[in-house]
């Protein structure tokens, strides 16, 4: 087993790495697996339930049983398949699920006791008592049971998005492919040519057959040299087109820094691309299958096309005297090409009703045992074999739709599904094509169609290729014997498995696949599922058409999470939005809230306040002692004009706006249609034609969506224009006795309460920066909202601040806000909770039944207006050293916690540092005429009963005299 | 998905914020008898086919178009795209 | 009128910021005054013909154009009109007379960031951060689309020059993500 001569490596340079700590060489252009195998390294595994030794059968992404823990640290990666890795120099990895080591596993005890461990086993076994599960079955067979480990470390690499488009996507970039590609290119087509290898050829790149009189690797690095110098063609290697989508859509993922030791600074590890593509051609040619047969998964046993391609590309003899048992004319090939290296093969030819019926050696292959088709059986000393089963077109993508694959009796194969993915159309061995000739000729036949319905025009032009036929017998699973012949490599599942499920009505291959994993994990089956279904087909006397197929989701190969979130990770998650206070409050340590993408500030401590409490009850009492700032930039501003803006605002408010003054505000009430209440805020009338709405902070972008939805569909001929302008402005709100005094320090306007009354707003002037003043309050006191064009917002609270500072202002949060608005009692998020109604909030009278408002028919409802309703209420404990807990339920005195006693429930609790205790708001049931009851507030998840009074929600100033000073 | 916009093309569904049935459009009369029960049926009842549905969807991270899109259910498919203005005004919306 | 409030840029500093990576130079425009342009229901003919007279393009869907003004589709009757910040501040004080009550005219100057973009390969760049097509949409085109999850306007004022336009509060988000793509991509 060693490096014998060709192949695509580079044995100029020499690469460094290790596998379970031992150091060893290889080449630029080998696969990890392939440089194990030319250092003699055929043990790579343990397998997942039995924990038998395994080896490499395939040389692709197919690949059940070579998986690694590849680098190590933070960047270690579970689940990763040898056949795939790209050798770089420095590489590390660890074989996975074996202790202590891979050649001596403790677990191999399993397979001895693999007559307990037969399909079903943890269903059956594991199934009482069930509080066992959790705590001592689940860990116990996780940890025996299983694949790599995590490092669990954050993940130390980025990951990119991005978004491509194409006329036309190939998928796949073997004969077939580079056919299309070169097709559509030559006719200039935006071509996409994909593939999941770091070479692009496909089998060419593994076989000894000529293409236009020359190798066939040649000929397909020549056609990539002419696709490169195309500005029409996008070549991407190390790229696995992982799924179809709707309309046109594909994922792919490219993997940019894997062949690294580690990403270059700035670059993504990998890349989810988005594909846009007019048109696809799926290319991915085909998977070669096994025949099942006693002990056929020692390291050394492997499919045919695999130990060709370790031989043709890599340069790779995995064993010097090896023998092939196939049922197709492709295991000949093997044969040849080995033959050709100087190796001692021996031919087992199913049709010739030669088998393989057995195989020996612990930790790798030593010997089989074959059975002539004339009875005789002998022991053949070999160190690999070679088996084909024939090949599986790889359909798995065209099936993402859940298009049927179609049975064909001549290859023994499922096929795509024709017209399953729309735009979508295959090619090559994908499509059944085996021959070079047939894949060169179907891949540029698909590319012309493809571009035919572009409205494009190719011709083609094609070198001479083999054509030869498969000549296939169907062959699964040899018959003989009483051990374990194995189907699925990577979930341990055997013929007998197979025929267990069979026995207990499984039958069905959605069921069997549940019931056995057949066909699970990271290789998704793509070697082993066939013959699980032929087995089953045998046993229920079935064709295989009839037994059916699963049928594929994506991803096409794993993907790591990482990619797929991209660059939303911790601070990029999402957007973050500031507002025009920030850059200040930073400066003065607020404490910030996140309120959707914003950020707030909730309080500003002073020095010598040690919690939120302190600074909070001390911006509540200096606000109402003399002046508090707020920034309210964040709630919503939308700009609404028009001739019949309105009478649009008619509509879409409850209340009636188109009597509104100008210069002139009011609360409004937005309601869904089913009457329940949507959005409150106020509404300005700056000019006869011309409002300013604002909305809360959480239903800005909702509201702008429901107005223009309102003003497109509903009323399409009413004349209004809607924008957005919370973001263009820098608004504050100025609260407290002495607020009017601080601003006369700043507006160049007039502002006493004759010219600038209670519910007034206009356009001023700031020290000669054009601002809006509205006298609008929150808080309950003398305020007023001032807005500034945002890029003036900062220099405005710093104004505000000093011209403060003779009223001892204070600077308040959210926290603040939210106890004055309860102390006021005004709704806010927790009432406006969308299952409550105007008449709930104590706001019924709002809703006007004159004018055909959204929401106002079905606010009548009989069942919105009964008198027992949910009505608002104010809450206080009878002792108020007791605090109140949000989310409490109402209960009379004495009735016991049960849901037929509830009588409502607390919504907002806050400490009243003005009233010197806990206050709160609830909805209570006939909540408006039991002022002056006494209940119990009831928190079972945090054990309190307080004993409170119902009071009216209007804690403070009810009589509102405060704010029209 | 991929919504071929009426003045703008193709565009990707991640742009678009779903309503549900186009039926919305035809929003009863508030004011007229038995109004109560006509917004019940409006507001409440809904068809659910698997084939051929028209839907309300709005661009709203685009230009704000609210569209009526004509798609199947079961297989995605898109047959139809228009602005839902123009729809409500065939449909005799006004204001 | 002269402002006694001192300014900021979206970035939060005093003067724009400017980055250049590798062939990509993103710079933070403060220079242009917005206003959104809408016409009144049945007068569109009107707003068109005062549009012209005063040398405001009204470009089609998908578009943007230059003349006394510069103007980017916004959608159906509504565009965003671009002037020198420094002659039009108060830009709907400006535009309102020529229009009176034939549109609806709203400042927008703050409501945005604008980063204006140049490189020889603008396309390989915004393929990582927006499905709109660079190598289909040419000088001209301007479209709003997601931007890491923020609606921007993507304007192509020319081959090696594009502008972003983003929601102001997230200028620093919008930003921090045009710079990681410039040094992933170039």
């Amino acid at each position: 087993m060693s490096r014998i001569t060709g192949g695509q490596i580079d044995r100029s340079k020499t690469l460094r790495f290790s596998f379970d700590g031992v150091a060893y060489a290889g080449h630029p252009g080998d696969t990890l697996a392939s440089a194990l195998l030319a250092n003699g390294v055929r043990l790579m595994g343990r397998s997942f339930k039995y924990h038998r030794p395994r080896g490499v059968i395939s040389a692709g992404s197919e690949e059940p049983n070579a998986i690694v823990e590849l680098r190590s640290g933070a960047r270690q990666e579970p689940n990763t398949r040898a056949t795939v890795i790209e050798l770089f120099d420095g590489l590390q990895a660890q074989s996975q699920n074996r202790w202590p080591s891979l050649k001596f596993d403790a677990l191999a005890i399993n397979d001895r006791l693999s007559p307990f461990f037969a399909a079903g086993f943890y269903y059956k076994t594991f199934m009482w008592p069930a509080a066992f599960w959790e705590k001592l079955y689940e860990p116990i067979i996780r940890r025996a049971a299983g694949l790599g480990s995590l490092s669990k470390q954050d993940d130390p690499d980025d990951y990119d998005k991005g978004f491509l488009h194409c006329d036309l996507l190939i998928i796949g970039a073997g004969p077939a492919g580079l056919s299309a590609a070169l097709t559509a290119g030559r006719a200039g087509a935006r071509v996409i040519l994909a593939d999941e290898d770091f070479r692009m050829g496909g089998r060419l790149n593994a076989e000894t057959l000529e293409v236009g009189g020359g190798s066939g690797a040649d000929w397909a690095a020549k056609a990539v040299l002419e696709l490169a110098a195309m500005p029409n063609v996008r070549l991407m290697t190390r790229t696995t087109v992982i799924g179809a989508f709707d309309h046109g859509i594909y994922g792919a993922v490219e993997r940019v820094s894997d062949h690294l030791a580690q990403p270059l600074p700035g670059k993504p590890r990998q890349i989810l691309w988005r594909i846009y593509a007019a048109r696809s051609i799926l290319a991915a040619g085909a998977i070669e299958r096994p025949i099942a047969f006693e002990n056929n998964d020692r390291p050394g046993i492997m499919l045919a096309g695999a130990l060709r391609a370790y031989a043709n590309r890599w340069g790779v003899a995995v064993g010097d005297r090896v023998a092939v048992f196939t049922n197709n004319d492709d295991g000949l090939r093997t044969v040849a090409d080995l033959k050709a290296k100087g190796l001692d093969v021996t031919l087992i030819d199913a049709r010739q009703g030669d088998e393989v019926i057995d195989s020996a050696g612990r930790l790798g292959l030593k010997s089989i045992t074959v059975r002539r088709g004339n009875g005789r059986t002998e022991t053949l000393a070999v160190s690999a074999l070679g088996v084909s089963g024939g090949w599986n077109p790889n359909l798995n993508i065209a099936s993402n739709h859940r298009g049927r694959p179609v049975w064909s009796e001549s290859l023994a194969a499922f096929l795509p599904p024709e017209g399953a993915i729309a735009g979508l159309s295959c090619a090559g061995a994908a499509a059944g094509a085996m021959s070079t000739h047939g894949a060169l000729t179907t891949g540029a036949d698909q590319a012309v169609q493809a571009l035919a319905s572009l409205g494009l025009t190719a011709s083609t032009d094609l070198p001479q290729a083999e054509d030869a036929p498969v000549n296939l017998k169907a062959h699964w699973y040899v018959h003989s014997g009483k051990g374990r012949a194995w189907i699925d490599q990577q979930n341990d599942v055997t013929v007998k498995d197979v025929k267990l499920a069979k026995q207990e009505n499984f039958v069905s291959v959605e069921h069997l696949k549940r019931y056995t994993t057949l066909g699970m994990a990271t290789d998704q089956g793509k070697t082993g599922n066939i013959l699980g279904l032929a087995v089953m087909a045998e046993l229920t006397g079935k064709t295989i058409p009839e037994t059916g197929t699963t049928i594929y989701r994506p991803p096409y190969t794993p993907v790591a999470m990482g990619v797929l979130g991209g660059r939303a990770r911790g601070e990029d998650f999402k957007p973050t939005r500031h507002t025009p206070s920030h850059k200040w409050a930073t400066e003065q340590g607020a404490v910030f809230v996140e309120v959707g993408y914003w950020l707030r500030t909730q309080w500003l401590p002073r020095a010598g306040e040690t919690t939120w409490r302190q600074s909070v009850d001390r911006e509540v009492l200096q606000t109402r002692k003399s002046v508090g700032i707020c920034d309210v930039t964040t709630l919503g501003k939308i700009d609404i004009q028009g001739t019949d803006a309105g009478a649009f605002l008619d509509k879409v408010y409850a209340n009636t706006f188109s009597t509104l003054g100008i210069g002139k505000t009011r609360y409004g009430l937005m309601l869904r249609e089913d009457g329940m209440v949507m959005d409150d805020g106020t509404t300005a009338r700056m000019g006869q034609n011309e409002y300013v709405m604002t909305t809360t902070t959480a239903n800005a972008v909702p509201v702008f969506r429901h107005l223009e939805y309102c003003r497109q569909v509903l009323w399409p001929d009413m004349d209004v224009q809607l924008i957005s302008t919370t973001e263009a402005w820098a608004q504050y709100s100025v609260a407290g006795p002495n607020a009017r005094k601080l601003l006369e320090k700043l507006v160049d306007q007039d502002i006493s309460d004759a010219a600038f009354p209670y519910m007034a707003c206009g356009n001023i002037t700031v020290k000669g920066t054009r601002a809006r003043l509205f006298r609008i309050s929150f808080s309950g006191e003398l305020a007023y909202e001032i807005a500034v064009p945002t890029r003036y917002g900062d220099a405005m609270i710093r104004a505000l601040v000093e011209a403060g500072r003779d009223f001892d202002a204070v600077v308040y949060g959210t926290e603040a806000l939210g106890v004055m608005r309860v102390e006021k009692g005004h709704v806010a998020g927790n009432e406006l909770n969308g299952q409550s109604s105007a008449l709930n909030m104590g706001l019924g009278k709002m809703v006007s039944k004159k004018k055909d408002a959204i929401g106002m028919v079905l606010s009548q409802r009989e069942g919105m207006v009964q008198p027992n309703g949910y009505r608002l209420v104010g809450v206080k404990p009878v002792d108020p050293a007791k605090a109140l807990t949000a989310g409490a339920h109402f209960l009379a005195k004495g009735a016991e916690a049960v849901a037929v006693n509830d009588g409502g429930w607390l919504t907002s609790v806050v400490y009243s540092p003005h009233l010197g205790h806990s206050i709160g708001l609830g909805y209570l049931k006939g909540g408006d005429t039991r002022k002056g009851e006494r209940l119990r507030v009831v928190n079972l998840l945090a054990n309190t009963d307080v004993e409170v009074e119902i009071v009216s929600p209007h804690f403070f100033d009810p009589e509102g005299e405060r704010l029209r000073g | 998905m991929i919504i071929n916009h009426p003045l703008l093309g193709p565009r990707d569904s991640q742009e678009f914020v779903y309503l549900g049935d186009a039926a919305l459009i035809r929003r009863p009369d508030g004011m007229a008898d038995g109004a109560l029960d006509k917004f019940i049926d409006y507001t409440y009842l809904r068809d659910n086919p698997a084939g051929q549905h028209r839907e309300l969807w709005y661009h709203e991270q685009g230009d704000r178009s609210w569209l009526v899109v004509t798609r199947n259910t079961v297989s995605h498919e898109i047959t139809a795209v228009e602005l839902a203005r123009d729809v409500a005004r065939t449909e005799g919306r006004s204001k | 009128m002269a402002n006694a409030l001192k300014a900021l840029t979206p970035l939060g500093h005093d003067a724009p910021v400017s980055e250049t990576i590798g062939p990509v130079t993103i710079t933070e425009n403060v220079g242009v005054a917005l206003a959104s342009l809408a016409s009144r229901l049945g007068r569109e003919a009107e707003v068109a013909t005062v549009a012209q007279a005063a040398g405001i393009p009204l470009p089609g869907p998908g578009r943007a154009e230059t003349a006394s003004y510069g103007a980017i589709w916004l959608g159906p009757e509504q565009w965003m009109i671009e002037a020198p910040f420094e002659t039009h501040e108060d830009i709907v004080a400006v535009l309102k007379p020529l229009f009176g009550e034939a549109a609806s005219i709203t400042e927008q100057t703050d409501a945005w960031v604008r980063f204006d973009l140049t490189a020889t390969d603008l396309p390989a760049l915004f393929e990582r951060l927006c499905g709109h097509d660079l190598r289909r949409n040419g000088t001209g085109s301007a479209t709003r689309t997601v931007i890491e999850h923020l609606g921007c306007y993507v304007v192509r004022r020319a081959e090696n020059q594009v502008s972003v336009i983003g929601p102001r509060s997230s200028a620093r988000s919008l930003h921090h993500a045009l710079i990681t793509a410039a040094k992933s991509a170039f």
